[in-house]
């Protein structure tokens, strides 16, 4: 007979989320000291909670107040919105996941991130400036959104295997409108659309929008998380226990878009930490959405920025896309805690 | 005390008519089992009667209330639905499995207490799972998940149990154990039982009234020894079927 097991308390999951906070701190922390521009922490401090290094006692071009002003002007919000991207993806493709009863759903399986590639990449094509880009990347995320709601919504009748096929159907009309404009795009335009692609945050653009709308997600979905729980367990059992299931899955379906939109607006389509996440996350410490959500978005948050971290030092001054390298980190890490979890989980017990 | 009670209830589902002006109360301490063939509409039924599908026409109400009345989480309270064939998407421990029942006594922001894991302790004895908490679902056979489900059941402490095929995978002492159970419910705490049993003869001992569905809407409904003879079965299973007599007890074998 094994020991009678924990439950999900409460307690164990404030630790675990107070781990996995300190884990997003000093993910940032990386974020902010890493460089080609040396920082010391008390140039970060400075930087971060200073009157601000440029008029202080320094002057205007010490080597001090210069790298205060790299970690202020340029590694703080660059750094602030990778969290704010991985979180925002993670905590959509958790919500997916659930909402699909699907565990190979991510936040792009329903055509968002399709939508916005068509809006982003029409914008570049025109030749647009930035703010268009990225005006045109979240009116085509609401756009497929709007579409595949509409459509899967019909006669009223919305189960999941509907809404996966109409998004999976309405992601690759866009792959394929994507495709169009690639193949017609003059030489130059070329890499930016390509970077915009497979993910990129240097032109991020402020992060208080995408943590904003990160921290009322988090709070919105909060209060539901158990909900969510008899949810993944299927429609009938949920119903049963008294949930009102078609309105909590209209809900989650909104969020999970917006905060989808939110981050391929700020950082194109990053591959990969909407799908992986939810599942390392859920590898380590179960599915109890309660738990799950505000893990996998300060696991995401944090995943994201090491990546993006690297993505601008590896082999800089040249960059690389973000997503390649999330992809690069996360597989690894996720075929370990698979295997892992087959010897533990997979024993027959007593 | 009326746990359920149907008027003129009108059920179907596609082109088949389950039932047409049904009319009947369940009391407290009673217990009624449906009968019919396959695809007569018997999860149908037990899912209007759950108030998770609107019938046709007509009116339900559980302790009075019509379910519009009560809402989703009242309900909940008051009714529990075993559903059939139960499919896992997700992984899940055997513990956190059988609290699932306690979610409509909890409130928004309240997570399961002492009190709720022993509740769910208790069920998951009664169903002979015990020690097996940290067990995850997808490793159990399919008899001990039919048990988990009853389990979760139980832990939702209900009033009015709805049973769809409770007895599905369970190999025959588990049978009997499961609706002694039942049984034991239904005596002792008033509860209300409804369920749709394939087995003739464990309906005869475990039920007090039956519901037979003929089809084209076509019912029957009354005490279960008066209802349920040889005329009847033939009719409802399109077999003939002979009554045989042992020590007092009624049982139809298949002529």
């Amino acid at each position: 007979m094994k020991k009678t097991p924990p439950v999900s308390t409460r307690r164990r999951a404030l630790l675990t989320l107070l781990l996995l906070a300190l884990l997003g701190l000093a993910s940032l922390f990386v974020a902010l000291a890493a460089g080609s521009i040396a920082v010391t922490p008390g140039d970060m401090l400075a930087a971060l909670f200073g009157s601000g290094g440029i008029d202080s006692a320094h002057g205007a071009h010490s080597p001090h107040s210069l790298a205060a002003e790299v970690v202020r002007e340029l590694r703080l919000p660059r750094a602030l919105a990778a969290f704010a991207c991985g979180g925002l993806l993670a905590l959509a493709g958790a919500l997916m996941q659930v909402l699909l009863r699907n565990p190979l759903a991510d936040p792009y399986v329903l055509g968002i991130s399709g939508g916005a590639a068509v809006g982003a990449l029409g914008a570049m094509l025109a030749g647009l400036p930035l703010l268009f880009v990225n005006g045109g990347a979240f009116a085509g995320a609401l756009g497929a959104m709007l579409l595949v709601f509409g459509l899967a919504r019909g006669e009223g009748a919305w189960t999941q295997t509907r809404l996966l096929l109409t998004g999976v159907i309405v992601a690759a009309g866009c792959g394929a409108a994507a495709a169009l404009i690639l193949s017609v795009a003059q030489e130059q335009a070329l890499r930016g659309m390509l970077f915009w692609l497979m993910g990129d945050l240097a032109h991020a653009g402020a992060p208080w929008p995408a943590l904003a709308l990160l921290a009322l997600a988090l709070a919105l979905a909060a209060p539901f998380a158990r909900d969510l729980n008899l949810l993944a367990r299927g429609d009938l059992t949920a119903r049963a226990l008294g949930v009102p299931v078609a309105r909590l899955r209209g809900g989650v379906y909104l969020l999970a878009s917006l905060a989808t939109a939110t981050a391929v607006t700020a950082a194109g389509s990053i591959g990969f930490v909407g799908l992986v996440v939810p599942h390392l996350t859920r590898l380590a410490i179960g599915n109890d959405q309660r738990v799950l959500l505000p893990a996998a978005a300060l696991a995401g948050g944090a995943l994201l920025t090491l990546a993006d971290t690297l993505a601008r030092t590896v082999v800089a001054p040249q960059q690389l896309p973000v997503g390649v390298l999330t992809a690069l980190i996360g597989v690894p890490l996720f075929l370990f805690l698979l295997a892992r979890s087959q010897k533990t989980m997979g024993t027959p017990g007593p | 005390m009326t746990l359920l009670r149907a008027r003129e209830l009108n059920v179907g589902i596609g082109a088949v008519r389950v039932a047409d002006r049904l009319d009947f109360d369940l009391a407290a301490g009673e217990r009624l089992v449906i009968l019919g063939r396959n695809g007569a509409g018997k999860t149908t039924l037990l899912t209007t009667l759950a108030g998770l599908r609107l019938p046709a026409a007509g009116a339900i109400e559980l302790c009075g209330q019509p379910y519009a009345a009560l809402g989703p989480r009242q309900a909940a309270r008051l009714r529990g639905l075993l559903s059939q064939g139960q499919h896992d998407a997700f992984q899940s421990t055997v513990l956190e499995t059988a609290l699932i029942g306690r979610h409509p006594h909890l409130g928004r922001w309240d997570w399961e207490g002492r009190e709720d894991e022993r509740l769910a302790h208790t069920a998951l004895a009664a169903v002979g799972l015990s020690g097996l908490d940290a067990r995850a679902v997808h490793t159990l056979s399919g008899g001990e998940r039919q048990r988990l489900a009853i389990a979760a059941l139980l832990t939702q402490q209900p009033q009015l149990y709805l049973l769809d095929e409770p007895l599905a995978h369970l190999d025959l002492n588990h049978q009997i154990a499961a609706l002694d159970l039942f049984s034991r419910r239904a005596r002792e705490d008033g509860a209300g039982i409804i369920m749709a049993l394939h087995d003739i003869n464990l309906a005869l001992r475990h039920a007090d009234r039956a519901l037979l569905l003929f089809g084209e809407g076509r019912t029957l409904e009354g005490p279960a020894d008066e209802v349920i003879n040889a005329d009847t079965l033939s009719r409802l299973y399109g077999h003939p079927l002979r009554e045989l007599i042992d020590g007092g007890q009624r049982y139809f074998v298949p002529a």
